[in-house]
């Protein structure tokens, strides 16, 4: 074993804190030596929560994101109120303020940004330091030093109307101050804003009791020794005992410039985070500049810590940042606003959708490109935001009907808000967790929705409250959520996404789920991950899946679904619902030798032997002598059928026929989640294939409509129409091109439906159907390999140490 | 050791594979009994304190069993669960040197 590599980050900010967290939970802690120089005397807090401070609703102590503690607990070295001064990149080496020299092996630039001083007359003393009275707004300490100041005075000044000059103009009316807003541009967050959206802010801010003024530019600060008013180009003057500076944020890159790294308006890296002279040498959050663009908001900057932190590690050398597309949610002086992309259309086709009720303070507006957001201003009411920022985030297709996007339609006329629902009311049904009970654990410091619902266990059920849940942290938090990056993973315990994941498996050729731990965990495992990195490796290698049955759900490695009392179901294979005499001659026998409590006709068209004994398990097997129906596994289960054209005098098309061929192409296929299909012999539809994760349905003309992505469980939607074909033959190539591509690309317990959303129907039909990416002729060979690699389970030989986990309970020997 | 506390053999340590868990009726009670992958073996009562789920048929990742019904979280060490309250009751447990499970209730 090498010794460990000395890695310094310069910046204990959020940038610095949580690219050290991504790296920790790489494993980075055996392959590196941290030590970390923060400016400030603490240890890491939530910059975006100083307002908070300002305004009193919260306390310094509840801002802390890593109190010192943590940084001992993890083996990190921090110089707490330790500045770095300069850089030695020959040498490697970097030097405090008092001259000690720190030697790095790889260095982390995380300087962050301070805030921009405008050129005007008067801000300082002779001495240099701001005349008194002169803030700005951007440290812990300069909180408490405008805290303190305002005691007594009576009125105060913000020179910017932007987003955080906005919200030290709240912060400051706490203080029963006369607040000022003065503002150089014609409307208020031009950043987020388009001048009418601008225009109803200030008259609510003014109504709200902050004064607004536009196209000011300031010249000097007045008062000889302390602050007693501005002056502006124009000539006019405002009276006040004090000003906030919040004119923007200019990126920390005086160190890198200082030792010849390039620095345009922040320090300039590579899709990898490096700086690009210096391989050693990464830069992220505020103060580094990527394709052109510094980054002030936090969202962009958990992607770049992700990106450093996994290529740092060697966990995934070929992670890339590509650029964040910004979106802001945020609460003005009780004002909500959304924003998103461009304020304003840029090319001639963009499309312009938009209401604006000005009187009561409400604003939308949408800016569309080839039927996707680009662009998104919603005020006042922001009801649509979580829909919307979704759309474009992941460049979704928008439905045809524009006005859906601004408005739900059909709703009840008052929806209730988060604010009126009573705190009793019961949000996860099938846990048992009520609105109060998720707002106190946000309260206790959980602050996104999978912390939540891992302390609650709201939405770990069915899964259908999970976008309510989402939503109320968001409404608790006060729109401040903080992302958990493990939404992204494939499953929570590798921190890598599906696609990253693959790659890692197939480059460094790992065949079991504990190869995966041992490799892209740091060796930790994780149980609640175990089956669906199971899956995954069984669609990879097929056959040669090196299989670990401690990786299994118990329903996996005996084969039948675990009941409430821990007994198990069992359901032999039907195909297309159809039977004959023997089998139920067969079936009825081993319900009487076994005496199964409970016969019952299943929903997918089988029979369910309910209640049987874990010891019984294989006896029931040998004598039923049927294959399994699956009807217990994240895998294929079965097709329905209707009786199709041979009996039924409606019937276009031969359903049973396909449905027996479609079972015998995909029986036993781990995927991501379930695999309910059906075949209906006419539109009547009564196999319900509209509503299965894959069908087909016979129209007129001998052909095929292939639907994908339907459901009919927790939630109800009619699938999409994938193509319409002429043969079973074709029904079955598609239908496998799909269901490779879904468990190449869903998310681990991601639905059909939930797949087919995603991505869209569109983008799914070019690639299994029109083959836009070329793909379709891999996708069918492994649907092949998939096939040929089938066995059913029920005839496997259970021999060695697993032959005894049929026994609910071992004999004690002595 | 006091007077009610007694040693119970419980058969060879490979009775388990690796990385899962086996429930053994000891006396009047029902134990689960755990083999991590690193080695480690670990004892608790065998029924999930929220709806007797068999903790034995659980997947175990690490000192963590989740039970097979509804998934909740037990340390295996210390028998809390990771989320709520209740935790299991655990029994010292160990292989001897000729490789049986050594359990003591």
């Amino acid at each position: 074993m090498t010794e460990k590599q000395k890695l310094v980050v310069i910046g204990n900010g959020m940038a610095g804190a949580r690219t050290v967290e991504e790296i920790l939970a790489r494993g980075g802690r055996e392959q590196f030596q941290i030590t970390m120089f923060g400016d400030e005397p603490t240890g890491n807090y939530n910059r975006i929560l100083l307002s908070n401070i300002l305004n009193g609703s919260y306390k310094e102590d509840e801002i802390f994101l890593n109190p010192l503690s943590w940084y001992e607990e993890n083996g990190i070295r921090l110089l707490a109120g330790k500045r770095a001064a300069g850089l030695l990149r020959r040498a490697r080496l970097i030097f405090g303020e008092d001259g000690t020299p720190e030697p790095y092996d790889k260095l982390i630039i995380a300087t962050g940004s301070r805030p921009f001083i405008p050129q005007m007359e008067g801000i300082t003393l002779p001495d240099g330091r701001f005349k008194p009275g002169v803030f700005v707004f951007r440290t812990l300490e300069d909180c408490r030093a405008i805290a303190s100041y305002a005691k007594g005075k009576i009125s105060a000044a913000v020179i910017g109307g932007g987003l955080l000059g906005l919200e030290a103009a709240r912060g400051l009316q706490n203080f029963n101050l006369d607040v000022t807003v003065v503002h150089l541009s014609g409307h208020l967050m031009p950043q987020q804003l388009d001048s009418s959206a601008g225009a109803i802010l200030k008259t609510k801010m003014q109504q709200l009791g902050v004064n607004v003024l536009l196209k000011k530019h300031t010249t000097a600060i007045l008062g000889q020794d302390h602050v007693l008013g501005l002056r502006f180009a124009d000539g006019s003057t405002l009276e006040c005992d004090m000003v906030v500076i919040s004119a923007g944020i200019r990126p920390n890159w005086e160190i890198a410039a200082g030792c010849g790294l390039t620095v345009e308006r922040g320090i300039v890296v590579d899709d990898q985070m490096r700086c690009v002279e210096d391989r050693n040498i990464y830069a992220v959050g505020e103060c580094a500049e990527h394709r052109g663009q510094c980054y002030g908001l936090v969202a962009p900057l958990w992607e770049q810590a992700k990106v450093l932190a996994d290529h740092i590690t060697g966990r995934n050398c070929h992670a890339a940042y590509h650029g964040s597309k910004v979106a802001t949610k945020l609460k003005v002086m009780g004002v909500e606003v959304a924003s998103m992309g461009i304020v304003e259309p840029r090319d001639e086709d963009d499309e312009v959708v938009q209401f604006s009720e000005p009187k009561r303070g409400t604003y939308k507006k949408l800016i569309i490109r080839d039927g996707r957001l680009v662009g998104g201003i919603l005020l006042g009411d922001i009801s649509k935001a979580a829909y919307l920022t979704q759309a474009f985030d992941r460049n979704t297709p928008l439905p045809e009907e524009r006005q859906q996007l601004l408005f739900d339609l059909g709703d009840p006329p008052k929806k209730v808000t988060y604010e009126e629902m009573n705190a009793a009311t019961q949000i996860c049904n099938c846990n048992g967790v009520s609105k109060g009970a998720i707002v106190a654990c946000v309260k206790a410091g959980k602050r996104n929705g999978k912390a939540v619902m891992d302390a609650t266990r709201a939405g770990m059920g069915c899964g259908s409250c999970k976008g309510m849940v989402t939503e109320i942290v968001e409404w608790a938090c006060g729109g401040e959520t903080e992302e958990d990056p493990a939404i992204h993973y494939y499953v929570p315990g590798v921190p890598l996404t599906k696609p990253e994941l693959i790659r890692a498996i197939r480059e460094r050729n790992l065949r079991s789920v504990s190869a995966v731990f041992d490799y892209l965990s740091g060796g930790k495992e994780d149980a609640a991950s175990k089956p669906g990195l199971a899956s995954l490796l069984k669609i990879i290698w097929k056959a040669d899946y090196e299989d670990e049955r401690d990786a299994r759900f118990i329903n996996e490695r005996v084969h039948a679904n675990i009941q409430k009392d821990g007994a198990f179901s069992v359901v032999p294979q039907i195909p297309g619902g159809i039977t004959n005499p023997d089998q139920l001659r067969r079936i009825a026998d081993v319900a009487e030798k076994y005496h199964v409590p409970l016969v019952k006709l299943t929903g997918g068209q089988r029979i369910d032997l309910l209640g049987v004994c874990k010891e019984d398990l294989p006896k029931v097997w040998r004598d039923l002598d049927m294959p399994s129906g699956f009807a217990y596994g994240k895998s294929y289960r079965t097709c329905k059928s209707c009786v199709g054209s041979d009996f039924c005098r409606f019937g276009l098309g031969d359903s049973i026929a396909l449905a027996l061929k479609i079972e015998a192409e995909f029986q036993g296929f781990d995927s991501p989640h379930k695999m309910k299909l059906a075949t209906a012999g006419c539109p009547r539809n009564c196999s319900e294939a509209m509503v299965k994760d894959v069908g087909a349905v016979a129209v007129e003309g001998g052909k095929w409509e292939i639907y994908i992505g339907g459901a009919a469980g927790s939630s109800v939607r009619k699938g999409d129409i994938l193509c319409i074909v002429d043969s079973h033959e074709e029904v079955l190539k598609y239908m496998g091109r799909f269901i490779q591509y879904y468990r190449e690309n869903a998310k681990y317990l991601e639905r059909t439906h939930g797949f087919v959303q995603r991505l869209g129907i569109d983008k799914i039909r070019a690639v299994v159907v029109e083959d836009s990416e070329g793909l379709a002729e891999r996708l069918e060979r492994e649907i092949a390999e998939s096939k040929a690699a089938y066995k059913d389970p029920w005839r496997e030989s259970y021999m060695g140490p697993e032959a005894n986990q049929f026994s609910s309970l071992l004999p004690v020997l002595a | 050791m006091t007077r009610n506390m007694a040693e119970v053999k419980l058969g060879p340590v490979n009775s388990i594979p690796p990385g899962e868990g086996r429930s053994f009726a000891a006396g009047t009670e029902k134990i689960a009994v755990f083999r991590t992958r690193a080695g480690a073996i670990f004892a608790t009562q065998a029924q999930c304190p929220h709806r007797g789920g068999p903790l034995a048929d659980g997947l175990v990742g690490g000192t963590v069993v989740m039970c097979p019904l509804h998934s909740w979280k037990f340390d295996l060490a210390t028998g809390e669960a990771l989320f709520g309250d209740c935790g299991v009751k655990t029994y010292p447990v160990r292989v001897d040197e000729t490789g049986e499970i050594i359990l003591t209730i």
